[in-house]
C-alpha cells in the first residue's frame, strides 16, 4: 500500500465542526517535517488556519507559515478572476470580462462553474509546472474542504460541469482535472467525531465516494477520541464509593470513552487513525504539533 | 427564559447555526417539547444524513410529513425535504403548459441547478416552509436549516434566487440570432465570442433554452421569494441560534446575530449546546480516603481538565451574552449520553424547557 505522502493532492473532508482544519494542518506539519514542500489550502474563505496560528489572515497569496509549509485561503472571486486571466490573451480583456454583469450572471447561472474554477486552482497548485508566474511547485497540496452538506461537493464539480459543457476548452479542462482526481495521485481523508451520527455520515460519504467517483477513503481520522484514563475496575470503584463532582467527572470521562470505543468499532475495516481529545481550552500551534505526530505514526 | 416562553404565539421557529453544533438535535427536541405541550408541530430538515429520522426513531423520512409516535397531548410530524423533488413540484405546479414543464424538467441546466447549486437547497427549504405555513395545518413549524458553509447563505437564499432569475436577461445575449445582440455594444459582442470559445457553444445553447422556457415562471418565483422573505421577518417567526461553547462557534453565532438584526429578522435566543458544567464546582473533600491516593490523583487531574474547559465555555458564553444584548443564552449541558433518540431528546428538553 502506498503512503498518503506519495499523493500530490489530498482532500480533507467531513461535516462541519469535526475538525477538518485541525487535521489538514496536522497533516501539513507532518508532511513538511518529511521535507515535502507543502501547502494547506482553505476554500471556504474562513481563515481558520490563520485563527489557529494566531496571525493575520493568510489571504489568497501563498504564505509561508513554517519550514516547507505554506497556507492560503481561496475565495471564489479571486479564483475566478485569476482563471479568466489565464484563459485570455490579455489582462484588459480578462478584466473586461469578469467585470461584465452578464458574465457575472453567467458564472452564477452555470451550475458548478464556481466550484470548477476553485478545484481548477487547486489542481494548478498540485502541478509540477505551475501556471502562476514565479510560483514554485509543491510536493504535497492539502485541501481543507468546505463542509460537505450534500454529496461530494467540490470533488464532483469537474464531472458535473463536464456533463453540461460537452465540448470546448472548459470541458477539456474539466476532464483533465477529473482524471487527476481519479488518477491515484489524489487522496481523500475523511474526518469524523467518534459519535453515532457523525460515524453514520462518514460511512454514507464513503459509499457515495465509491459510487460516484470510484474512489475510496485513504484514511478516516477519528478526531477528539477520549483517552483511557480509568480502568473498568477503577470506574466501578468510583461508582460505588463517590458521588462528588470530581468522581462524577471521572465517570463521565470513562463513559464517553467507552462510547467512543464503540463508535470506533463501527469504522473497523477502514484505514483508521485516531486523534485524542485534547483538554486544552485554547487550540493553537502547539496542540496541532502534538496531533501531527500522533497522526504521522498512524498514517498508511 | 425557556423555549416554551420564547415560542408563545410563534408559528415558525428556525434553528440556525454553523455545522456540527447540534442544530438538528435542538430542532427535534424543540418539536418534541412543543408537541408535549399540546401543539401540532412539524419539524423539517433538509439534511439527507438521516439525523432527524434517526433521532425520532423513524427509518426514513420523505418529502411528505410523517407522524412520529409520541405519547403527548399534541402531535409530532417530521419530514426530510428533498430539494430536487420540491423544485420539480414547483415547476410542475407553475408551468403554463405541459410543453414548458417538460422542457424545463429535461433541461440539463435545470437538472444541475435543482440538485447541485449552492443556494437552491436553502431556497427550497424556505419554499416548503412557506407552503406549509400557507396551508395552516400546523400550530408550529420548526425548521432545521441546511448545513451550509456559512449560516448566512440561508438568509441570502431568496435574494440569490431572485438574482439568478434576473439573469434570464442572458437569454437575449445567448441567442444572438435574435434581435438581442444588436442592442449590445461591441464589447459585449466580443465577450460573447470569448465565452463561446471558452465554454463551447452547447453550454450557451442550453442556458439559452433554459431561460427561454423558465422565463414564464420567473415572475412567480420572484413573487414567492418576496413572500418567503416577508415570512422570515414576520413577528410570528423566531430565529434560534444554535452554537457550541467553543470560541470559533461563538464568534460565528455573534456574527450571525448581527446579520439577523441587520436583515431585520426576529431573533429569539442563542442556544449553547454541550456546555461543560464543572466551572463552579470544587473537588469533594476526602477523595484520597475514599478511593486511595493513586486513583484520587487521577480523578483530580481529570477534574481539573474538565473544569478548565468549563471555565472557558463560561467565559465564551458570557462574552456572547455581553455582546448580543437582550436575552441570556439558554445552555444545554454536555450530556453523558450521545443524543440520538427520543429519550435523549427529552433529556435535552429538561434544559431547553427549564423554567
Amino acid at each position: 500500500m502506498s503512503s498518503l505522502f506519495d499523493k500530490r493532492l489530498v482532500f480533507v473532508t467531513g461535516k462541519g465542526g469535526v475538525g477538518k482544519t485541525t487535521v489538514a494542518l496536522a497533516l501539513g506539519l507532518a508532511a513538511a517535517r518529511r521535507g515535502l514542500r507543502t501547502v494547506v489550502c482553505e476554500v471556504a474563505h474562513q481563515e481558520r488556519v490563520s485563527r489557529i496560528l494566531g496571525r493575520e489572515g493568510v489571504g489568497y497569496e501563498e504564505t509561508e507559515i513554517g519550514e516547507n509549509l505554506s497556507a492560503m485561503s481561496l475565495d471564489q472571486q479571486h479564483t475566478l478572476e485569476e482563471w479568466v486571466t489565464y484563459q485570455l490573451p490579455s489582462r484588459t480583456l480578462a478584466s473586461l470580462l469578469y467585470k461584465n454583469r452578464i458574465f457575472q450572471h453567467l458564472t452564477a447561472a452555470a451550475p458548478g462553474m464556481k466550484e470548477l474554477v476553485t478545484i481548477g486552482k487547486i489542481w494548478e497548485l498540485a502541478q509540477l509546472h505551475r501556471k502562476t508566474a514565479d510560483a514554485r511547485p509543491y510536493d504535497f497540496v492539502i485541501v481543507d474542504s468546505p463542509a460537505t452538506g450534500h454529496g461530494l461537493g467540490m470533488l464532483r464539480a469537474p464531472r458535473t460541469f463536464g456533463d453540461i459543457a460537452r465540448v470546448g476548452p472548459i470541458r477539456a479542462q474539466a476532464d483533465k482535472i477529473h482524471d487527476f482526481i481519479v488518477s491515484g495521485k489524489t487522496g481523500v481523508v475523511g474526518v469524523a467525531l467518534p459519535e453515532e451520527m457523525p460515524v453514520n455520515e462518514m460511512l454514507e460519504y464513503r459509499e457515495a465516494l465509491a459510487k460516484e467517483m470510484e474512489l475510496d477513503l485513504d484514511v478516516v481520522v477519528a478526531n477528539g477520541v477520549y483517552p483511557e484514563r480509568f480502568s473498568q475496575a477503577e470506574a466501578d470503584a468510583l461508582a460505588a464509593d463517590g458521588e462528588g463532582p470530581a468522581v462524577k467527572a471521572a465517570l463521565t470521562q470513562h463513559r464517553r470513552r467507552l462510547q467512543h470505543a464503540e463508535q470506533l468499532e463501527r469504522l473497523d475495516g477502514l484505514p483508521l487513525a485516531t486523534l485524542p481529545f485534547l483538554f486544552s481550552p485554547e487550540f493553537h500551534l502547539d496542540e496541532i504539533e502534538l496531533l501531527s505526530h500522533e497522526l504521522e505514526e498512524q498514517l498508511p | 427564559m425557556s423555549v416554551a416562553e420564547l415560542l408563545e404565539d410563534k408559528q415558525i421557529c428556525i434553528c440556525a447555526g454553523a455545522g456540527g453544533v447540534g442544530k438538528t438535535t435542538v430542532a427535534a427536541a424543540i418539536a418534541v417539547g412543543m408537541a408535549e405541550r399540546g401543539l401540532k408541530v412539524a419539524v423539517l430538515t433538509i439534511d439527507p444524513a438521516r439525523r432527524l429520522a434517526n433521532s425520532l426513531g423513524l427509518p426514513e423520512l420523505g418529502n411528505q410529513e410523517a407522524r412520529v409516535e409520541l405519547d403527548a397531548p399534541g402531535e409530532l410530524w417530521a419530514m426530510m425535504l428533498d430539494p430536487k423533488r420540491t423544485f420539480d413540484e414547483i415547476v410542475e405546479k407553475h408551468a403554463p403548459d405541459a410543453k414548458t414543464r417538460d422542457a424545463v424538467l429535461s433541461n440539463r441546466i435545470y437538472q444541475e441547478l435543482s440538485t447541485a447549486v449552492a443556494g437552491s437547497q436553502e431556497y427550497m427549504a424556505m419554499e416548503k416552509l412557506h407552503e406549509l405555513h400557507q396551508e395552516g395545518r400546523y400550530d408550529l413549524l420548526v425548521l432545521d436549516t441546511p448545513p451550509t458553509r456559512n449560516a448566512l447563505d440561508f438568509l441570502d437564499a431568496p435574494d440569490r434566487l431572485a438574482r439568478f432569475i434576473d439573469s434570464r436577461s442572458l437569454q437575449f445575449f445567448l441567442a444572438p440570432s435574435r434581435t438581442g445582440l444588436k442592442i449590445f455594444s461591441r464589447g459585449t459582442g466580443l465577450l460573447f465570442s470569448v465565452l463561446k470559445r471558452l465554454t463551447g457553444v452547447d453550454l450557451l445553447q442550453d442556458l439559452s433554452d433554459f431561460f427561454a422556457s423558465f422565463g414564464s415562471m420567473a415572475e412567480g418565483f420572484r413573487e414567492r421569494a418576496k413572500a418567503v422573505k416577508k415570512l422570515l421577518g414576520d413577528e410570528r417567526t423566531t430565529f434560534l441560534l444554535v452554537t457550541s461553547p467553543a470560541q470559533e462557534a461563538i464568534e460565528e453565532a455573534a456574527f450571525f446575530r448581527a446579520k439577523l438584526d441587520e436583515a431585520k429578522m426576529p431573533f429569539g435566543a442563542v442556544i449553547v449546546n454541550r456546555m461543560h458544567t464543572e466551572a463552579g464546582e470544587e473537588i469533594e473533600p476526602g477523595l484520597e480516603e475514599l478511593v486511595g491516593d493513586e486513583l484520587a490523583a487521577k480523578v483530580r487531574a481529570n477534574f481539573e481538565d474538565f473544569r478548565a474547559l468549563a471555565i472557558r465555555d463560561r467565559a465564551n458564553v458570557a462574552e456572547l451574552a455581553a455582546g448580543g444584548g437582550g436575552r441570556p443564552p439558554i445552555a444545554v449541558p454536555y450530556l453523558d449520553e450521545d443524543v440520538h433518540d427520543l429519550d435523549g431528546l427529552k433529556l435535552v428538553n429538561e434544559h431547553l424547557f427549564a423554567a
